[in-house]
């Protein structure tokens, strides 16, 4: 499931909530009666997602911030998972 | 969980942990109270028959003030709370709750409002938006009084509708929850389509869980097991024919499993309530658990309550446990099950939850399903051997404080 195009814009999806934890050292994702404590991979690609950037972009933004290509198959794979989890929803 | 893969300079696989964390959880080292439940008032306008508040709720104290509710969600919020219930009674009742709102948004909390629905209207909708709000649950409150009404007629759907429609008009998800008993758990089908002509996303069909006054009513809530079977029947084609359109979470009732639920993911590890006089609760139940010397947000700090009180520390870990808990593999997943049922069932709070069948006592769960197939079958044949019992104050003022009705 990782035909999502590069130009699709991912945003944290309707009712949910992304936020940086310090307690927990870790962003979380909340939802009602709920909690996902994200590893640091996953914080720094679900907190680009805000439905402006593309996929295009936010795999070329962490590509730059960590110093390494070829992440889109792995940034793909992720944003399908969370898709599929309704943590993401697509933008127009 | 498993520890990420690195792929590069300090990017991980994301895939590899992510999931729901498992705060640790040991008797030295508490993880913080995740997820607060301030129960705000005990005053609510229905007198549900399968309510889990105290007996006694009219004998316990003043109300906190708005102030005391802040400094709880301050001190709660600087030990890592995150998840915010606000419940009751019925928390619109309180006429400063847009205040309270508005102050945990302002900490940082994800926000639910658990209510029956009396008393939003449009103009306190919008304030409770503007003030932060997260999220809505809106519960079906039905008395058996209701319930004829709740299907046949029409002023509890109508007003149910409204509010469900404020609930969309404002953005919110549209999430239903229904607690089932042997009066309703026939008109799941019902329920159901109910559910969907009101927009519903989410449905929560919650069997009554036995404290309170549901404890005091059990003989009258307990389905039979052909009821149970039928309602899991009724929801499956539900859920056949709506598809994805609506999540249906169906909540079977402990009594008719052979293993615990792990309550509160074991007391003291993520959940803390405060009720409305500020007596702090390990779970939503256990003031009903004697010996429990159970602090006061008006006394201490929340991080004393927490980390420190008795009370909290007495069901952490895995000392207090008595065989078959003590030396069962299955002891880290279930902690024993819920204290207020080993209570409630067996006279005492460290037993093995009954419901467990490798506890001794197990035969009483099964005798009570038992009891409650023949009451059942009688009061088809127009015989009530005793009456419900409604919530109410004046009953409720007779209750001796701290000691519920005890029913074996």
């Amino acid at each position: 499931m990782s035909d999502i195009p590069g130009s699709a814009k991912p945003a944290i999806a309707h009712g949910m909530r992304l936020q940086w934890e310090p307690a927990q050292e870790a962003h979380v994702l909340l939802y009602p009666e709920g909690m996902v404590r994200l590893n640091s991979s996953a914080g720094a690609i679900l907190s680009r997602c805000d439905g402006v950037r593309t996929l295009a972009d936010i795999v070329t933004d962490l590509e730059r911030t960590y110093s390494i290509a070829g992440l889109t198959g792995d940034v793909t794979a992720f944003v399908a998972l969370a898709l599929d989890k309704h943590w993401l929803e697509l933008r127009q | 969980m498993s520890s990420a893969t690195p792929v590069g300079h300090g990017l991980a696989a994301p895939n590899a942990a992510v999931g729901m964390s498992q705060p640790p959880r040991s008797a030295s080292a508490p993880g913080p109270p995740l997820w607060l439940l301030l129960e705000l008032t005990y005053r609510c306008p229905l007198h549900c028959v399968f309510c889990y508040n105290p007996t006694d709720f009219a004998n316990t104290g003043q109300e906190l003030g708005t102030g005391d509710w802040i400094r709880v969600l301050r001190q709660a919020r600087a030990l890592g709370a995150v998840q915010l219930g606000l419940s009751g009674g019925e928390p619109l009742a309180r006429e400063d709750l847009e205040p309270i709102v508005a102050q945990a948004h302002t900490l940082g909390f994800y926000i639910n409002l658990i209510t029956s629905g009396i008393g939003m209207t449009e103009a306190r909708i919008r304030a409770l938006k503007a003030a932060g709000l997260d999220h809505i649950q809106l519960s079906f409150q039905d008395s058996t009084r209701e319930l004829n009404d709740f299907l046949s007629s029409t002023r509890t759907f109508e007003l149910k509708s409204q509010v469900a429609g404020l609930i969309r008009q404002h953005g919110y998800p549209m999430v239903l929850n229904v607690v089932l008993h042997r009066l309703n758990i026939d008109h799941v089908g019902e329920i159901l389509e109910m559910a969907e002509a009101m927009g519903a996303q989410y449905v929560e069909l919650a069997n009554t869980q036995y404290y309170g006054w549901a404890w005091l009513n059990r003989e009258h809530l307990l389905p039979s097991r052909a009821q149970l079977e039928r309602a899991e029947a009724a929801t499956r084609r539900f859920r056949e024919r709506v598809g994805n359109r609506m999540q249906i979470y169906f909540v079977v009732p402990d009594y008719f499993e052979t293993r615990p639920k792990a309550c509160m993911s074991g007391l003291g590890s993520v959940f803390l309530a405060v009720a409305p006089d500020g007596t702090a609760l390990p779970c939503h139940a256990a003031r009903m658990l004697p010996g429990l010397q159970l602090p006061n947000v008006r006394d201490s700090d929340i991080r004393a309550i927490w980390y420190d009180s008795p009370a909290f520390n007495r069901f952490r870990g895995e000392a207090w446990m008595k065989e078959p808990c003590r030396s069962c593999p299955e002891r880290a997943r279930d902690f024993g099950g819920c204290r207020c049922q080993a209570y409630l069932l067996t006279g005492d709070a460290d037993n093995a939850d009954p419901v467990c069948d490798l506890s001794p006592y197990h035969h009483r769960v099964t005798e009570a399903v038992a009891r409650a197939e023949q009451t059942a079958a009688a009061a088809t044949g127009g015989v009530r051997e005793q009456a419900l019992v409604f919530r109410d104050h004046r009953i409720s003022i007779a209750v001796v404080p701290g000691d519920p009705v005890r029913r074996r």
